[in-house]
C-alpha cells in the first residue's frame, strides 16, 4: 500500500473514477491547464482532455448550475469550488435546486452531482480563504455532506460520492492537502457515505470530530496516554446524514464527550451531535457535553497572532480533553 | 399566402415546412392552453383550487416554439406560465389538472409543487422550482452533456423579462457562449414582473444582451406564430450545426393578472389590458388559417366543443383523484428511501 498525501488521494480518486466511467467529468475555475490552484486536478486534463477537465468562466452559480443540469441529463459531474468561501453565489443552486430535485419531482428526476470545496484555515488566507461553511448546508435535507480527515477516506469518500445517486458536497480540508499523509490503496475501494469511523479505542473520554482538527485530537490523545488518560476518538467522516448509531455507541463507551470542529460553535455540526446525545443518552453521561470549536466571529483574520488565536491546535484540544477527563 | 402555378398553392406555413395538419394542430394547442388556463381562473374563483398562475396571452409563442423543436428528443426547461409549451410537447390536460388539484397522480411533482412547476422525465421536461431563472444554467448543462455525448439535440429554456435580470441568466448565457453550446433561450417578455412594468426592469433590450455573450439575439413578435416558429427553427438548425446558442426575446402581453392572488388593476389600467387583447395572436392565427382555406368557423366550433369536453373531463378527473397519502411527505428525499425524512 502506498503512503500518499491527502491531496494525492483526492486526485487519484478523480482519476480512477474518470477512467472507470466516461460520464464522470470535472469542471471549475483553473482546474484544466493549471491543474487547480492547489494542484488537485494536476495532470487530469492531459489524460482526459479539455471537455472532461473543463476550465469554466469565473462564475460559481454557473459551475454548480451547469453541473446540476448535466447530472439531470445523466452525467456524473464533479464541480470544483476553488475555495468554499466562494461557493455562496452557488448556494441557491445547491439548496433550492440540487437538494430538492428528487423530492420536488416525486422521484422522477435525480441529481447525482458532486461539489468539491476546500474548507478551513491556518494557511494565512484571511477572512475569505479560510472559512468552514458546513453549517450553511448542514440541515438541508436532500444533500449529503462528507468531510474526510484521513487520506484513505479522502479517496474512498470521493469515489463513493461520484457513484452516489444524490448530490454530495465534498468538503476537503486545504491545510490537510500536504499536512496529512497516510496509507492509501492504489486499487478500487469506496468508503461508504453515512458511516463514521473509530480512529482510536479508549476508555475515559470520547472525542467526536471531523476533518483536520482530528489530527490535533490524535496528537493530544497520544500525550494524554502518558498521563494515564485514555481517549476514544470517532471520526464522523460524513456529517450529513450523521451516523447516529456510531455517535451513541462511542459516547456510551466512556460517558464523557467532547465535540471538536473548526466551523464556529453556534449552529455548527457539533450542536446537532450534542442534541442527539442529549436526546438519547443524557442519563448515561458522567459530564456535561463539551464543544471545542472556532469562536463565533465572522471569519479568521490574516494576521498571524489572530489566526493562531482563532485556529484549534494540539494544546487547545489537549487542555479540553484533560479537563473533561478530570471532571 | 402566394399562388404558384395553377394547381399548387404555397402558404407561409408550408414554406416554413409545416403541413396544413401541423398548422391546425398548432392552433388547436393554443386554444387548448387558453381554455385550460381560463378554466383554472374559474376553479380558483369558485374555491375549488387554491392558486393559479396564468399564461393567457403567451400561448402563441409557446406553442409555435415547441413545434419548431424536435419534440421526441430535445430537452425542455419551461417556466411557470408555459402551459401552451408543455401541452405542445406531450403533457396532457389531465396531467396538468392533476397538478392543479395537487393530486398523487400528478406526474410533475406528485402534488408537491404549485401548479406551473412542470417536470416529466418521460417528456424530457426538466423539473423546475420557484426561484426564477435557476433553469438557465441547467439548460446549459444539458446542452454541454449533448455536446460531450455527441447527441444531435438542443435544450430549450424559457423565462420572463423580469427573470432575465437574475445572475443565473447572465452566468448561463456566458457559459453557453464560451462553449458554443446547443441551447435556445427564449425570453417571454410579457411586459410585467408581477406589478413592475418592463421600463422599470430593463434599461435596454433583452435580445441585445446576446451581443455581449457572442451569439445571436433576436426580437420577435410573440403574437406572430409563424414568425416565432421560423426564428426558433433557425436557432435549432444553428445549434445542431455547432454554431452555438441563440437568445430570442418574444414580445407579448400578460393579459391576466400575475396570479389569482394578484389584483392587476392596482398597477395597470383596464384600457391598457383591452388594447393588448386586440393584439392577441390566437384569433390572428385562426384568421390566417381561414384565409388559407384550411379552416372555417364550423370546424372552429367543433374544436372548441371538443376542447371543452376534454377540459371538463380532465377537471372532473383531477377533482376526484386522491390526494397523496400524508406520510408520503417523507418519501424521496434520497434514492434510498428507507426511514428517510423521519429525523
Amino acid at each position: 500500500m502506498a503512503v500518499m498525501e491527502y491531496i494525492d488521494a483526492i486526485r487519484l480518486a478523480m482519476k480512477e473514477e474518470m477512467e472507470r466511467d466516461e460520464d464522470v467529468f470535472v469542471l471549475g475555475e483553473d482546474v484544466g491547464v493549471k491543474g487547480g490552484v492547489f494542484t488537485t486536478t494536476k495532470g487530469l486534463q492531459d489524460q482526459f482532455g479539455e471537455l472532461r477537465v473543463m476550465d469554466t468562466p469565473l462564475a460559481e452559480s454557473a459551475i454548480a448550475g451547469v453541473a446540476i443540469g448535466a447530472a439531470m441529463y445523466g452525467m456524473k459531474p464533479i464541480a470544483e469550488m476553488q475555495y468554499s468561501d466562494f461557493m455562496f453565489p452557488a448556494t441557491n443552486q445547491i439548496i433550492s435546486e440540487a437538494a430538492k430535485i428528487r423530492y420536488r419531482s416525486n422521484n422522477d428526476w435525480s441529481c447525482p452531482v458532486v461539489i468539491r470545496a476546500p474548507i478551513g484555515g491556518g494557511i494565512f488566507g484571511g477572512l475569505y480563504h479560510s472559512q468552514c461553511p458546513e453549517s450553511v448546508f448542514f440541515g438541508t435535507p436532500g444533500l449529503k455532506i462528507v468531510a474526510p480527515y484521513r487520506a484513505y477516506d479522502a479517496k474512498g469518500l470521493l469515489k463513493a460520492a461520484v457513484r452516489d445517486p444524490d448530490p454530495v458536497i465534498y468538503f476537503e480540508n486545504k491545510k490537510s492537502y500536504k499536512l496529512i499523509t497516510g496509507e492509501v490503496p492504489e486499487d478500487d475501494y469506496i468508503v461508504p457515505i453515512g458511516k463514521a469511523n473509530v480512529l482510536r479505542e479508549g476508555e475515559d473520554i470520547t472525542v467526536i470530530g471531523y476533518s483536520m482538527p482530528l489530527l490535533f485530537v490524535e496528537q493530544a490523545a497520544e500525550e494524554l496516554e502518558k498521563e494515564g488518560i485514555s481517549a476514544h476518538i470517532l471520526d464522523l467522516r460524513t456529517i450529513q446524514p450523521l451516523d447516529k448509531e456510531a455517535i451513541l455507541e462511542a459516547v456510551r463507551k466512556t460517558g464523557k464527550v467532547l465535540i471538536v470542529h473548526e466551523d464556529n460553535k453556534t449552529g455548527g455540526v457539533g450542536a446537532e451531535v450534542s442534541a442527539i446525545i442529549a436526546e438519547e443518552l443524557l442519563f448515561e453521561l458522567d459530564a456535561p457535553i463539551q464543544r471545542l470549536c472556532a469562536p463565533d466571529v465572522p471569519a479568521m483574520p490574516i494576521n498571524p497572532p489572530g489566526e493562531k488565536f482563532y485556529m484549534l491546535n494540539k494544546e487547545k484540544v489537549l487542555e479540553a480533553m484533560r479537563n473533561l477527563a478530570l471532571f | 399566402m402566394t399562388q404558384s402555378g395553377s394547381t399548387k398553392q404555397t402558404f407561409q406555413h408550408t414554406e416554413l415546412g409545416l403541413s396544413h395538419e401541423q398548422a391546425i394542430e398548432m392552433y388547436a394547442t393554443m386554444q387548448l392552453a387558453r381554455k385550460f388556463d381560463e378554466r383554472n381562473l374559474l376553479l380558483q374563483r369558485a374555491g375549488k383550487i387554491n392558486f393559479h398562475v396564468s399564461g393567457v396571452g403567451q400561448e402563441v409563442a409557446q406553442v409555435a416554439a415547441a413545434f419548431a423543436l424536435d419534440r421526441e428528443n430535445d430537452y425542455f426547461l419551461p417556466y411557470y406560465r408555459d402551459y401552451g409549451f408543455v401541452l405542445a410537447v406531450g403533457m396532457t390536460v389531465k396531467e396538468l389538472m392533476l397538478s392543479v388539484f395537487a393530486k398523487a397522480e400528478d406526474p410533475n411533482s406528485g402534488g408537491r409543487q404549485m401548479p406551473g412547476h412542470f417536470g416529466s422525465k418521460r417528456l424530457r421536461i426538466v423539473t423546475g422550482s420557484s426561484p426564477v431563472t435557476t433553469q438557465v444554467p441547467h439548460a446549459v448543462g444539458i446542452a454541454l452533456s449533448a455536446k460531450m455525448k455527441k447527441k444531435p439535440i438542443v435544450s430549450f429554456v424559457t423565462f420572463g423579462e423580469g427573470s432575465s435580470n437574475q445572475g443565473d441568466f447572465h452566468e448561463g448565457c456566458n457559459f453557453a457562449g464560451v462553449h458554443k453550446l446547443p441551447v435556445i433561450l427564449m425570453c417571454e417578455n410579457n411586459q410585467y414582473a408581477i406589478s413592475v412594468p418592463v421600463h422599470k426592469q430593463l434599461g435596454g433590450r433583452v435580445s441585445d444582451r446576446a451581443i455581449g455573450y457572442g451569439f445571436p439575439g433576436i426580437r420577435v413578435d410573440g403574437n406572430d406564430a409563424l414568425e416565432v416558429y421560423r426564428i426558433v427553427k433557425e436557432a435549432r438548425e444553428r445549434a445542431i450545426a455547432g454554431e452555438g446558442p441563440t437568445l430570442i426575446e418574444a414580445m407579448m402581453y400578460r393579459l391576466s393578472p400575475h396570479s389569482t392572488s394578484d389584483n392587476d388593476l392596482a398597477y395597470r389600467t383596464k384600457e391598457e389590458v383591452d388594447e393588448n387583447r386586440e393584439k392577441d395572436g390566437i384569433p390572428k392565427f385562426k384568421q390566417y388559417l381561414i384565409e388559407c382555406g384550411i379552416w372555417d368557423e364550423e370546424r372552429d366550433t367543433e374544436l372548441l366543443a371538443a376542447i371543452r369536453k376534454q377540459v371538463d373531463e380532465a377537471t372532473e378527473y383531477g377533482d376526484k383523484a386522491p390526494f397523496p397519502v400524508p406520510e408520503s411527505v417523507l418519501h424521496h428525499v434520497y434514492a434510498d428511501d428507507a426511514g428517510q425524512g423521519e429525523g
